[in-house]
């Protein structure tokens, strides 16, 4: 059992109140997921040429001054940096590849949870709650944000297990459910180079839409052909640079809610998470029909 | 004030973000037949799970707003009407009463009941009326797929269309469709709709409050193929 949020902004002032109004989507699901937190916040576009990363760090001292001075005098980057408790945001100047390949070699202890243009993925292992204040996502401004809350089921409650899962660039997945051949297909995307980090179903998940997505899928055309090759139950919401995505398994074992207004579009595991949005008692609500593509934005 | 005992309109409003929802739950166990106040009015449900479960007196409830999972389950005898959308399992295992839903219902509404009487307006999702074993459930728009799956017993009326495999592995339950039925279960077929189900129908359609012409539903159920029929047990469905 978990629980899925997720907000997409139509007015400047739902943007400016995002990460509070996500986080309480989050904490409301608590009961269906007390283990770990995760969201991923789309927000502060990089600079042309550049490339935002979220990094987590095992410590909570981590030295980031000096990953940014080490940045400057091997990349010639002058990177920015914003730390938040176990993870910092980097904005470096060049090209993803350049700067993974330089972490790769110098910073193997630091592990890549996003990167993009817009978004930030912040995760941990606690209550809802704990993690939204360690994170101070309340604070948090931006044009739309995914959450989810764990309650696992299959393996081990780490950082690293915990939602949401980097499927690409600006793209991030969270799943409520459970797959049930993510054993033989991630051994099949292994041979096709996909790298995983965990024994995690969900990564599993994110690991296909990475490999359908660079082999030049749309996002549509990914989720469509997961439902033909990943067996399990789930629904799934998908974030992109521009939106969201949401599809729940053709059976229909997991549910979910969408509500739309003026302001705001939500998505939710259960609607006592939309109610806690102003307007909701005015919203337009419905169930998403199982095994069908529900997206906003350009996504 | 707490959120407790605002009369109105000769009903009792209580504010379940006040309350919480044992308060309200124990409140409305605790009435018996004899008791004076009996019609209340639930405010600010907010999606709450298990709102007014497992009543068993001649209550009124009002919900003003959408419930999260098993709205009116276990119902026995009171009569709850939901100005709003239910979410999974609404009256699930009702004994009898009504349950009403203005809205929409999410999957498996009506579950298990055995009796009683459950009308939602709108639409309900997958799996309504999943292993019926008496309940009436009439539904004002469309139903999901896998509804009245293992349906034993009771009557399923759907203004709307059925999504796929309706029926599948029906025992006795009786199942009327007006719309289309994108596809039927294993051992569900069209039955002849003779003059006793439509005067049945006909009855449920009115104390639904649902404007539908009875003869333009068409009539599923089993076809005794699947399962060890017993004519000499007839009478017992």
């Amino acid at each position: 059992m978990c629980g899925i949020v997720g907000l997409f902004t139509k007015t400047p002032d739902v943007e400016s109140r995002l990460g509070d109004y996500l986080s309480s989507m989050l904490i409301e699901m608590t009961d269906r997921g007390p283990d770990s937190a995760g969201v991923a916040v789309y927000r502060n576009p990089a600079p042309a040429g550049g490339i935002k990363l979220s990094l987590f760090a095992a410590r909570e001292d981590y030295p980031w001054r000096r990953l940014a001075a080490e940045l400057d005098r091997d990349l010639g980057d002058k990177a920015e940096i914003e730390v938040r408790a176990s993870h910092a945001i980097v904005v470096a100047h060049r090209d993803f590849e350049a700067v993974r390949a330089w972490l790769g070699q110098h910073h193997p202890e630091l592990r890549i949870v996003s990167a993009g243009k817009v978004i930030e993925i912040f995760k941990e292992k606690g209550l809802p709650q704990d993690v939204v204040e360690r994170f101070d996502l309340r604070a948090m401004s931006g044009s739309h944000a995914l959450g989810h809350t764990r309650m696992a089921t299959e393996s081990a409650i780490t950082t690293e297990h915990s939602h949401p899962f980097s499927t690409g660039l600006d793209l991030c997945l969270v799943h409520n459910g459970s797959l049930s051949n993510h054993n033989r297909v991630r051994a099949l995307l292994r041979k096709r180079g996909i790298e995983f980090q965990t024994d995690n179903d969900s990564e599993v998940a994110a690991g296909y839409l990475t490999y359908r997505l660079r082999e030049g899928a749309t996002i549509e055309q990914a989720l469509e052909a997961a439902t033909k090759d990943l067996d399990g139950f789930y629904t799934f919401a998908v974030g992109t640079k521009d939106g969201f995505a949401v599809l729940r398994d053709p059976i229909a074992c997991k549910h979910a809610v969408l509500a739309e207004t003026d302001d705001w579009v939500a998505m939710a595991t259960e609607y006592r998470s939309i109610a806690t949005l102003p307007g909701a008692e005015r919203a337009s609500i419905w169930e998403p029909v199982p095994g069908q593509i529900y997206s906003w934005g350009t996504a | 004030m707490d959120g407790l005992a605002v009369e109105s309109l000769g009903m009792t409003d209580i504010d379940l973000q006040g309350v919480g929802l044992r308060a309200l739950n124990q409140r409305l166990h605790a009435i018996d037949a004899a008791a004076h106040e009996r019609a209340f009015r639930v405010l600010n449900p907010q999606g709450a799970h298990a709102v007014a479960v497992g009543l068993d007196a001649p209550l009124k409830v009002v919900v003003e707003g959408q419930v999260g999972f098993y709205c009116g389950g276990m119902n026995k005898d009171a009569e709850i009407t939901v100005h709003g959308h239910a979410g999974p399992g609404v009256a699930e295992n009702m004994m009898s009463g009504v349950v009403r839903v203005l809205g929409n219902a999410s999957q498996s509404a009506g579950a298990t009941g055995h009796g009683g009487l459950l009308v939602i307006e709108g639409d309900a999702s997958a799996r309504c009326g999943i292993s019926m074993k008496g309940i009436d459930i009439v539904v004002g728009g469309s139903v999901g797929h896998m509804s009245a799956f293992m349906a034993q017993r009771g009557n399923l009326v759907v203004c709307g269309d059925a999504g796929e495999a309706l029926g599948d592995s029906v025992y006795e339950a009786r199942l009327f469709v007006r719309g289309k039925v994108a596809s039927l279960g294993a051992d569900c077929i069209e039955k002849e709709m003779r003059p006793e189900h439509l005067e049945t129908l006909t009855d449920l359609l009115e104390r639904a409050g649902l404007d539908a012409d009875p003869r333009s539903f068409r009539r599923y159920g089993s076809a005794r193929r699947l399962y060890n029929f017993n004519v000499d047990h007839a009478d017992s469905y």
